[in-house]
């Protein structure tokens, strides 16, 4: 049986396709997914993401636990609402997850993907040990991305005048919360938006609100090539327990600020780190419009010697071409191959990012 | 779904033939196979002049789910390829029994045509 969000009834009613996806039953378009990604670019989207998995931590030793478990450092959120990227790590490095995680008013809050829910909230009982907190699964909350250049005149239409001007005044990453509501400039496309999260049974409301004000419905199938285009990682595909953040473009992520904070991963990760010569999360851009797809082997070089994987690989609505995410070896090559049905198709290698609010970055 | 038009021919695999006069017949894939296939991106055509076989794998059609190779449904000659689906795969979504034709191709024998499934029989087909 797999599970279901509280809008199943409404994507039904919209024609949402539903497919299964790690548990849950979600749209993965409303019709034309290309059409969806545009429209998140040149308009607004609107997309169910209640499937992500909640935990809220509350108590003393919820900090100083977080500051263990979390590669990122939450020193750095100063207010509630404030949030962070982070990757949890394994002892080797490996990236168990990524997250965001959110300063509450009762202490944090993370939301993490559906697909590794089992597992890091084993990891997380495995590690609380002294620690002195409570940490609680929120079955009860649905999540909603409003993503795209028109998400304010969206959400306008549910929210306060004082709370708009609130959020109005935040930056990414900082949220604005009234009561059991929780609305964050965060997202997962490259535009500009936010992502709500509110009680299951207040969702469906707010939903139908923000589609009559012209927030277009969409599916998984567009997040994905959204989030592609804006070069943000997809748990499974760009990373996994084996994988370190130097090898998925999430160095960033990891903060060596406080030099006296030790978080699981941070000696592994600083070994690797002096010794270089790892693999890096490429951006490519293929002359063809053929797919190169997960797991397709990409060559640096005519004889086949140096080689490289792509990890996610799909046609960009936005750039009109094949793209994809690639974790190649080191090496100042611009241009690499891939093999398709008997054919060696070129791509120029560039950044892992490829549109940012709008624009062509790549 | 669109109706399945009545002069039209099928492979189990979703490739439609129809005859356009005489000996010529276009090639495409069924409305219902467009359908399952998502947003079409990318047809790589046949080679024109080329010579294929009933059931050969002769285009590649690729949509944001995935690639699936297009066999032809009738043996003989390639006369002409859909060259505005290279800019514009996603006629084959619009419009799968008209406009988004993939090939044509002047037929070498005809009684093959019979080892072709009537529109009754592909729509029972797609019920599977």
């Amino acid at each position: 049986m797999t599970q279901k969000t509280a809008l199943f009834e409404t994507h039904l009613a919209a024609s949402g396709r539903m497919i299964e996806f790690n548990g849950w039953t979600m749209p993965i378009n409303f019709g034309s997914q290309i059409e969806e990604h545009l429209m998140v670019r040149k308009g607004c989207g609107i997309f169910d993401v209640s499937h992500m998995t909640f935990l809220d931590f509350k108590g003393p030793g919820c900090k100083s636990f977080l500051r263990k478990i979390l590669a990122n450092d939450i020193e750095n959120l100063t207010e509630d609402g404030d949030a962070i990227y982070s990757a949890i790590l394994n002892e080797s490095g490996g990236v168990l997850d990524d997250l965001i995680a959110y300063r509450m008013p009762f202490g944090y809050r993370l939301v993490i993907n559906c697909a590794t829910k089992e597992k890091v909230i084993k990891w997380i009982r495995q590690h609380i040990k002294e620690h002195s907190l409570i940490m609680t699964l929120r079955e009860d909350l649905a999540m909603l991305a409003i993503q795209g250049p028109n998400y304010l005149r969206v959400i306008s239409q549910f929210l306060s005048k004082t709370l708009l001007d609130e959020l109005k005044n935040k930056r990414a990453f900082q949220s604005v919360i009234e009561d059991e509501m929780l609305i964050s400039k965060t997202g997962y496309t490259g535009e500009t938006g936010v992502e709500v999260m509110i009680p299951s049974r207040e969702v469906k409301n707010i939903w139908l609100q923000a589609v009559e004000s012209g927030a277009n419905p969409s599916g998984l199938g567009a997040r994905d090539t959204l989030r592609l285009e804006a070069g943000m990682n997809l748990y499974g595909f760009e990373m996994n327990d084996e994988i370190s953040p130097l090898e998925c473009n999430m160095a960033w992520t990891v903060s060596l600020e406080d030099k006296k904070r030790e978080f699981i991963g941070k000696k592994s990760f600083e070994l690797k780190k002096e010794k270089g010569g790892f693999h890096t999360l490429k951006g490519l851009m293929f002359k063809d419009r053929s797919i190169v797809r997960t797991d397709h082997e990409v060559f640096l070089d005519n004889n086949k010697n140096t080689k490289g994987v792509v990890t996610s690989g799909t046609y960009s609505p936005t750039l009109k071409k094949s793209i994809a995410l690639a974790r190649i070896p080191p090496s100042d090559k611009r241009i690499c191959f891939s093999e398709l049905r008997g054919k060696m198709i070129e791509a120029s290698i560039g950044k892992p990012r490829f549109v940012k609010e709008g624009k062509i970055i790549f | 779904m669109k109706e399945i038009p009545e002069n039209y021919k099928f492979l189990s695999s979703h490739e439609w033939m129809k005859v356009e006069e005489d000996t010529i017949v276009a090639v495409g894939i069924s409305d219902y196979a467009q359908d399952q296939l998502g947003d079409i991106v990318f047809v790589e055509l046949p080679e024109l002049d080329s010579e294929v076989n009933q059931g050969d794998e002769v285009a590649v059609v690729e949509s944001v789910k995935a690639a699936s190779e297009i066999y032809s449904p009738v043996s003989g000659r390639i006369i002409e390829v859909n060259s505005s689906l290279e800019d514009s795969p996603e006629i084959v979504n619009s419009s799968a029994f008209e406009e988004g034709w993939f090939f044509k191709v002047e037929v070498a024998d005809s009684s093959e045509f019979e080892n072709l499934l009537s529109p009754e029989q592909y729509s029972e087909h797609c019920k599977d």
